[in-house]
């Protein structure tokens, strides 16, 4: 019998309040609170503007962080001396266009559209547009991210100038 | 001695550059970061009298390959033709002006403009023209071939360009250069170094000397890049400068002054390499491999010049614009003013043509612990000199920014953290400016 708790099945409503949870968490930099909705083979990826498709091991990304990587990249982004992120951006997400699309093992497959404000004292208002491609799994019974990609849409990075927070 | 507010050289403010050999001061005009008058001079001084890096021959791999770019504010065709040759072509149909190629990269048979049609080959001659008959006996296809850049010559698959007929061949340019270039393509067996996929074109809203400075100034390695130095050493790098040897790093470096306005650090190395000094970021199965590459140098090249390439680590600038950073991973990096206060950046991770996928992955890794605007090192360094820029403002009353660290030593005694080698770029811009007139 299947039904929403499911190793690899999950509704739409879950799923939804789980990005924008996790949303809410970013925006208000709890960046350990968003770091435990991460499993323990967690990737976070954010593919070079020319080539949103390509792999990482043959193509340079602009992030592609192994869970190592990404708890040390919190570990900075809390530190006053992450200069570019200090003090920290204020920041809003908009996530919509929720849906899942497939499975891959025990994981979920779901994809998002985003746009993400982000505003600093002297400086422009940047928007960075995009789509977000997850893989989120059940640990515990929880929705929990194993892989999350924040493709952007822009040709070029252009005047975003930076990902330095977690996009 | 008393100065001016602002102003220590009010008597020469006439000049961008005042440099006192006698008394170890260096000082330039911040006007020449914030002026418009001072960048359109550049622009003819500096961008259309040097060779200015276009691209890299590995980039074109096949006959009819082709990468649209700009160079020096002008819209280019980097291109192989049918015949293997390789071009660098304005990309502006000589018909109205239109650029008849559009997309970033691919490969093409032929490139027409979308306004009337016009067709040019892969080398630029003009092809075809609609309804040709129109235009007379006299019009002759040959004489309006797309227009290539005036001059274009390579080092070791580094193609540049240059917008003056009259410069001198680039292998003379280039000077001690060369060596610090051949440091960077003997890394590969077969002496073929190849763009991987994947580019960072970012902008950074400061004034583009700006990033020949950070490019190569070690002095802020400690405070910009403190996350950074705490990353490494949780991962079990010793980043600690030792005792009493006076360095702010954890090892020695020299900045060096490579002749005709180009300059690099060369530094002990101390943070890893893919070429080839294993860290833990790497990973325990990778020790063998790493050990394995080093081999493979030391047979090829002896140990002594193994060790010069993979002990060292070395952030090059070929003047105006190139930065090669043989550092973490390689990155090629190049920038073009759009603005007084704002630059362009494209920045490319260069490899091995022969790494196996595990090396080519391990290469990629390691560039993004420090590079590129998702790095753990690249966004600071953007916001230093956007805040310098925003300092700038103010360059009326303060008008002079200090350049004299390391003045009082010799030039062999130059280290990476003081400024001998920032100095040697704003002398040959200052000469270049003056020479203008």
């Amino acid at each position: 019998m299947s039904d929403r708790r499911n190793a690899a099945s999950a509704t739409r409503e879950e799923v939804e309040d789980f990005l924008y949870r996790e949303a809410t968490l970013l925006d208000a930099w709890k960046l350990d609170e968003w770091l435990a909705l991460t499993t323990a083979d967690c990737g976070y990826y954010v593919p070079p503007n020319d080539k949103p498709d390509a792999d990482h091991r043959s193509t340079l990304f602009t992030i592609a962080d192994n869970h190592a990587r990404l708890v040390e990249r919190i570990k900075r982004l809390k530190d006053p001396s992450a200069h570019a992120e200090y003090p920290p951006s204020r920041t809003r997400r908009l996530i919509a266009n929720v849906r899942i699309t497939g499975s891959d093992g025990d994981a979920i497959e779901v994809a998002a559209n985003f746009v993400v404000y982000r505003f600093r004292r002297d400086n422009d208002r940047r928007e960075f547009v995009g789509h977000y491609r997850y893989k989120l799994r059940r640990e515990n019974g929880a929705l929990r991210i194993a892989e999350r990609r924040a493709i952007l849409d822009g040709e070029e990075l252009g005047a975003l100038g930076a990902v330095s927070f977690i996009l | 001695m008393l100065y001016l507010p602002g102003n220590p050289h009010a008597a020469m403010n006439e000049r961008y550059v005042v440099e006192d050999r006698a008394r170890n001061t260096f000082s330039l005009s911040r006007e020449t970061l914030v002026s418009s008058a001072v960048l359109e001079k550049e622009c003819r001084a500096i961008f259309d009298t040097c060779w200015i890096y276009v691209g890299h021959a590995s980039e074109l791999a096949h006959p009819g390959d082709f990468r649209t770019r700009h160079v020096a504010g002008r819209p280019v065709i980097f291109c192989r033709d049918k015949a293997g040759a390789i071009h660098v072509l304005l990309n502006s149909c000589r018909h109205r002006g239109a650029t008849v190629c559009r997309e970033r990269e691919g490969n093409a048979r032929q490139f027409m403009c979308m306004y009337h049609g016009w067709t040019y080959e892969t080398d630029g001659m003009l092809k075809a023209v609609p309804g040709a008959e129109a235009y007379g006996p006299d019009f002759d296809k040959r004489k309006f071939g797309l227009v290539p850049v005036p001059r274009l010559e390579h080092y070791r698959g580094f193609y540049f360009a240059c917008f003056d007929r009259a410069a001198v061949p680039l292998v003379e340019y280039l000077a001690g250069a060369k060596e610090y270039i051949d440091l960077v393509v003997d890394q590969s067996p077969s002496g073929r170094m190849e763009i991987i996929a994947g580019v960072q074109e970012y902008d950074i809203k400061a004034n583009w000397k700006l990033l020949v400075e950070n490019s190569v100034d070690d002095y802020h390695l400690p405070t910009v890049h403190t996350t950074w130095l705490n990353y490494m050493k949780n991962a079990g790098v010793n980043v600690r400068p030792p005792k009493d040897e006076g360095l702010l790093l954890p090892s020695k470096g020299w900045g060096r002054d490579l002749g005709n306005g180009h300059l690099t650090t060369d530094n002990i190395n101390f943070r890893g390499r893919p070429v080839a000094r294993w860290i833990s970021i790497y990973g325990e199965d990778a020790k063998a491999d790493i050990e394995a590459i080093r081999r493979e140098l030391v047979a090829r090249l002896g140990a002594e010049r193994a060790a010069r390439i993979a002990d060292t680590n070395r952030n090059l600038v070929v003047f105006p614009n190139l930065a090669i950073n043989d550092g973490s991973s390689v990155t090629v990096r190049t920038f073009f003013p759009i603005a007084p206060d704002r630059m362009r950046v494209t920045a490319w991770c260069l490899g091995p043509a022969e790494e196996t996928r595990a090396q080519r992955a391990r290469r990629l890794d390691a560039f993004l612990t420090f590079y590129g605007p998702g790095g753990f090192a690249t966004p600071d360094d953007v916001a230093a000199l956007e805040a310098v820029q925003q300092g700038l403002a103010a360059w009326r009353e303060v008008g002079w920014s200090d350049m004299s660290r390391g003045m009082a030593k010799s030039a062999g005694e130059q280290l990476n953290t003081d400024e001998g080698h920032v100095r040697v770029f704003w002398r040959r811009w200052s000469e270049l400016m003056d020479r203008a007139g």
